[in-house]
């Protein structure tokens, strides 16, 4: 009888430790997700001086309807954001880059139809701006930073030294090249080992050869549109700019994660970076000096032949928050009044300007005009009010898997490991799944 | 020496009898299988199910957003005949095999020479080791920038052959991610077979000195076929690591240059996590799940292992 109580003890004994573990291992799985406060979702490099600020008077006007940020680094963010909102556990707002991601979620059903919510404030924006978070006619996010085209940043002390202007064409870019290495300096930086730095190149060759329908084709995904003339000849000249030295050595291996590529310009190893503006930035913050005294700014050249408008540009027109269809309504309705009322007042717009950033907003020109680094200013601003068209991206703009075989051929295509024949042909079959 | 240590167990007798006895004692004595339940719950949860799920998913369209639709063998005939997996498969292949003939004789050197008692060698040893406790994102850091081509070593001090393109030259990158995997891991070999070494009797070494073998003479007749289990050990935990190398490769190339160092793991988590194609990525996943299986239980097999025969039989 003793034995068997002991027996029974013991097992009961051991039952209990089992179910504790059990239990242990059931309470890591599940995080609290009762919270009825609205988040957010952003970037580290907008946290300091474009969010935190925004949510920080937001939240001291609306005590009752705080809003709790959280940043992560940009391409971490893009994982995480991802999982988060396929499991249904999105924050309140989702920072995206519009486009071929974006459509993902509407397709889903992830995000909310923002067209009537935000009618009233939607015209204060540059046009292009809601472009890329526009489908089927209705309205799925609203911008949230600067605009961000692409030009070419140079170092006036080396072109001079060199006897070297910008180049306005694509043959006097070709002369510059090697006025520039014989005078042993790089002619271009490029941050071919992130990828995205060359499709800048891309994008605008096939812009300024065949215009922004060679694209749009592609986009539509139209048969074959990656063999479009236009496409090729682009990429035959990107070889023969390989070819002929015309980027800075080893730059296959060049990040921008520690903005090498700015690094080289302002150090004086190259002359010239195809970039976007928000290098602009790293230029002011890392070389202060530099930035003030020698640095220039020139549109990207001209192609003989070439039937693209010579005003058009390529880059991101911004980027935006989404409004997550998986938060509760009382949280949706404080996230929409944010976006309308809380993030594009005046402290924000004075703030990006202040801090040499152009917003994609309309009339604002005066107030860019006065700014600190007006001349940068004016001239992103004068570029973006009136391009004919600006070109998102081609990596946000396509679905995900096309994007990404679209980065790989791309780095094939400039370490010269395939012809531009071959990039077309995988990039058609790519399309084509 | 070996006839009278077994001398009393075969004496032993009588032995059926005696045996059932034990074990009949030992069934009543013995813990409760429910025991292993905590251990099988953790090996289901985090082994067997998201195995079962990746098969699954494998045969799926999966964006990660969306619901998955069933694609049949779509993605299986689509990842196999892609470009990309086949020279993933070589470049893996070429990984494993150079890493483990690269490792294998360094960490066995290593491991033998610290296993002795001379002067120095425990400082040596702490120094051998450091490599292995730094964590794989701060290693591939590291020679991200000393590898860097205008910033880095070579471009600092001007030393020209140092001054190559060692991460974005699609021949070049093998070469240095073979490189970086070595150091980090022939220190963790080292400290297998500094083990295995240290573990042989010392009468053993001591006979050997006796009869007048030299250095070599007493490695490849005591040394070695006493470190045979450590050896298959090492190898199995260095082919199936290279197989599914991962982390260090991607914080120091993201994937490029070209198809330069896109293994299978890394086109994988590329498929996967950047092109969102998580049909596609369970292929991968399942193809590196049979290459392990494969390997593994081709060594044990192969060399005997599985049979747990003891090497100290007799000693």
């Amino acid at each position: 009888m003793t034995l068997h109580t002991s027996t029974t003890s013991r097992r009961i004994a051991t039952l209990a430790v089992v179910a504790g573990l059990t239990v242990s291992i059931a309470a890591c799985s599940s995080s609290s997700a009762n919270s009825t406060d609205v988040t957010l979702w952003g970037i580290t490099s907008d946290q300091e001086e474009i969010l935190d600020p925004s949510i920080a008077d937001w939240n001291t006007a609306n005590s009752d309807a705080p809003i709790a940020a959280s940043y992560f680094e940009g391409e971490a963010y893009k994982t995480k954001v991802r999982t988060a909102v396929g499991a249904g556990a999105a924050p309140t707002l989702i920072y995206n880059k519009g486009g071929g991601v974006l459509e993902s979620y509407v397709d889903a059903g992830k995000v909310l139809d923002l067209t009537d919510s935000l009618a009233d404030v939607s015209d204060r924006f540059l046009p292009f701006a809601l472009e890329p978070v526009t489908f089927d006619g209705a309205v799925y996010a609203v911008p949230m930073k600067a605009v961000a085209p692409v030009v070419i940043y140079y170092n006036k002390d080396v072109m001079d030294s060199a006897g070297v202007k910008p180049p306005e064409t694509w043959d006097d870019l070709l002369d510059v090249v090697s006025t520039l290495n014989d005078a042993g300096v790089a002619p271009f930086a490029l941050a071919g080992g992130s990828k995205w730095p060359e499709l800048m190149w891309q994008e605008y060759l096939v812009d300024r050869i065949g215009g922004p329908e060679v694209f749009a084709a592609i986009l539509a995904g139209e048969e074959d549109a990656w063999s479009h003339p236009a496409v090729v000849e682009a990429n035959t000249l990107i070889q023969e700019l390989v070819e002929a030295g015309g980027f800075a050595e080893g730059f296959a291996s060049v990040t921008t994660d520690s903005s090498a590529d700015a690094a080289l310009v302002y150090t004086g190893k190259a002359a010239m970076v195809l970039q976007g503006t928000w290098v602009n930035s790293t230029f002011r913050s890392q070389a202060p000096e530099f930035a003030e005294n020698s640095l220039g700014y020139a549109t990207f050249p001209t192609v003989d032949g070439g039937i693209g408008d010579p005003a058009n540009v390529v880059g991101n027109p911004t980027s935006y928050f989404s409004v997550s269809a998986d938060a509760s309504e009382e949280q949706q309705d404080v996230a929409i009044d944010y976006l309308k009322e809380g993030l594009w007042n005046e402290a924000f717009v004075d703030r990006l300007i202040a801090a040499n950033q152009v917003p994609p907003l309309a009339g604002i020109d005066t107030a860019i005009g006065e700014s600190e680094d007006a001349d940068f200013g004016g001239l992103v601003y004068e570029l973006i009010s009136e391009a004919p068209s600006f070109q998102m991206s081609w990596d946000q703009a396509l679905d995900p898997a096309q994007a990404q075989a679209l980065l790989t051929n791309l780095d094939r295509l400039f370490t010269l490991s395939i012809t531009p024949a071959e990039f077309s042909e995988a990039m058609n079959s790519s399309a084509a799944q | 020496m070996s006839v009278l240590t077994r001398a009393p167990e075969t004496i032993s007798s009588p032995r059926p009898l005696h045996e059932t006895a034990v074990k009949g004692r030992l069934k009543k004595d013995e813990p409760s299988s429910l025991l292993l339940l905590p251990a099988l719950v953790l090996y289901a949860l985090f082994v067997v199910v998201p195995l079962a799920v990746a098969l699954y998913l494998s045969f799926t369209r999966w964006d990660a957003i969306s619901d998955p639709t069933w694609a049949g063998f779509d993605n299986w005939f689509r990842i196999l005949a892609s470009d990309s997996f086949v020279n993933g498969l070589m470049l893996s292949v070429k990984v494993v095999v150079i890493s483990w003939l690269v490792q294998t004789p360094i960490s066995l050197f290593i491991g033998v020479f610290i296993a002795g008692k001379q002067r120095y060698r425990a400082v040596l040893a702490t120094l051998f080791f450091l490599p292995l406790i730094l964590s794989s994102a701060a290693v591939a850091l590291a020679f991200k920038s000393i590898l860097d081509p205008n910033f880095g070593l070579g471009a600092s001090l001007g030393i020209p052959w140092l001054r190559q393109d060692w991460l974005g030259d699609p021949d070049l990158i093998l070469v240095i991610v073979i490189f970086i995997i070595a150091w980090q891991f022939v220190p963790f070999h080292s400290l297998l077979y500094q083990a295995g070494v240290r573990q042989i009797p010392p009468s053993l070494f001591e006979a050997a000195e006796l009869d007048g073998a030299n250095r070599l003479q007493t490695f490849v007749n005591v040394t070695w076929p006493q470190i045979r289990n450590t050896v298959v050990t090492s190898s199995t935990i260095m082919l199936v690591g290279s197989l599914t190398y991962f982390d260090v490769i991607f914080v120091l190339t993201g994937g490029v240059p070209g198809f330069g160092i896109r293994i299978l793991p890394v086109d994988m988590y590329l498929t996967g996590f950047a092109a969102n194609d998580m049909g596609g990525a369970s292929v991968l996943a399942m193809v590196l799940v049979a290459l392990g299986l494969l390997i593994a239980s081709g060594i044990t097999s192969f060399s005997g292992f599985a049979k747990m025969r003891s090497q100290q039989e007799g000693m």
